[in-house]
């Protein structure tokens, strides 16, 4: 039993080697890509609205109002990082109900990829914000003695956040996997619907940790930036 | 009974640990997760107002907490299907 699609080859041309995760990655890119290129196409200002401009605006507030309430802050600037994020994982983890889909996100290469760049985008949004000695000042509040432990933290949650998705997509693949040699005919169909939520509540998670890792870099901490005062709502 | 080679014992040893991990490493967040929820249930029955706050809130706390059961159970999947030094083992023994 493969505990990874990584190790599921398609085909092979030289060097290059087409495994499952690679496949079904690009897979899940080109089906958003496509959903939302064909949906954006008669986008409108005047106020009527196509079914496909309806479903779009919904997703995308639903997005902005989530992270608002929970950062804080003006949801603007995060919104296509943590919104990208989402919307990834959630359908990478939703299509696993279609037969011979292996989710891309049940390998550890797909997720360490997705937590690297969480990783290389906080500092990003708090550079951005603060400005470089800002950012980097704030790795030791309130005080110097902080710092092993904060710059010990950025990466451990790096991990933690690579090991959890992989951690919950591979155990519900491999549950349905040895389940299926137990008691084929019904039990997997539950435990598959189970799988579905897990993979739901997984993306969100996701993208609300990543969320609130990049809330955290761009708050007001200190009282050299706490003049200038919070960004405006709206 | 026959000898057992180290072959042998790193499967036994392996699988009796992997087995270890899970059960130990599950204690803990089911009982910290049994916390967090009924702390959460006590606090929307007291503020019926808050329930999506605390709820999201709750989410996201529960998925911190599990990880540290998630990671004994990734533990355990490596020393059963990708056991390192059963690998090591079988590749110098040549087969």
């Amino acid at each position: 039993m493969d505990i990874t699609p990584d190790q599921l080859i398609y085909g092979r041309w030289g060097p290059f080697t087409l495994n499952a995760t690679l496949l079904w990655t690009w897979g899940v890119m080109a089906l958003l890509v496509a959903f939302s290129w064909a949906l954006s196409r008669g986008i409108r200002s005047d106020g009527t609205l196509t079914r496909g401009q309806n479903v779009l605006e919904a997703i995308v507030s639903l997005i902005l109002d989530q992270i608002r309430e929970v950062s804080g802050q003006r949801p603007e600037p995060m919104l296509p990082f943590v919104g990208t994020l989402f919307l990834f994982i959630l359908t990478a983890n939703l299509l696993s109900i279609l037969p011979g889909y292996q989710p891309p996100t049940s390998s550890l290469s797909t997720t360490a990829a997705l937590a690297i760049s969480v990783f290389v985008a906080v500092p990003a949004f708090g550079i951005r914000r603060h400005g470089l000695r800002g950012y980097l000042r704030q790795y030791a509040q309130p005080s110097l003695f902080i710092l092993p432990f904060t710059i010990m933290g950025e990466f451990s949650r790096t991990l933690a956040l690579a090991l959890r998705l992989f951690g919950n997509m591979m155990s519900g693949t491999v549950m349905v996997a040895l389940l299926l040699s137990l008691a084929p005919l019904f039990f997997p169909a539950i435990m598959q619907a189970f799988g579905l939520l897990i993979g739901a509540i997984q993306a969100y998670i996701f993208a609300m940790l990543a969320m609130v890792y990049i809330a955290s870099a761009t708050r007001v901490h200190d009282e050299a930036t706490a003049r200038t005062g919070p960004l405006p709502e709206e | 009974m026959a000898e057992l080679t180290g072959l042998d014992w790193i499967g036994i040893v392996s699988i009796i640990m992997a087995s270890v991990a899970v059960s130990v490493g599950s204690i803990a967040p089911a009982l910290a997760e049994g916390r967090a929820i009924a702390q959460a249930l006590a606090s929307i029955a007291q503020q019926p107002d808050e329930a999506n706050a605390i709820s999201r809130t709750l989410f996201i706390g529960l998925a911190i907490i599990e990880s540290s059961g998630i990671y004994c159970f990734v533990i355990a999947i490596v020393l059963i299907f990708a056991n390192p030094f059963w690998n090591a083992l079988l590749s110098s023994a040549g087969g």
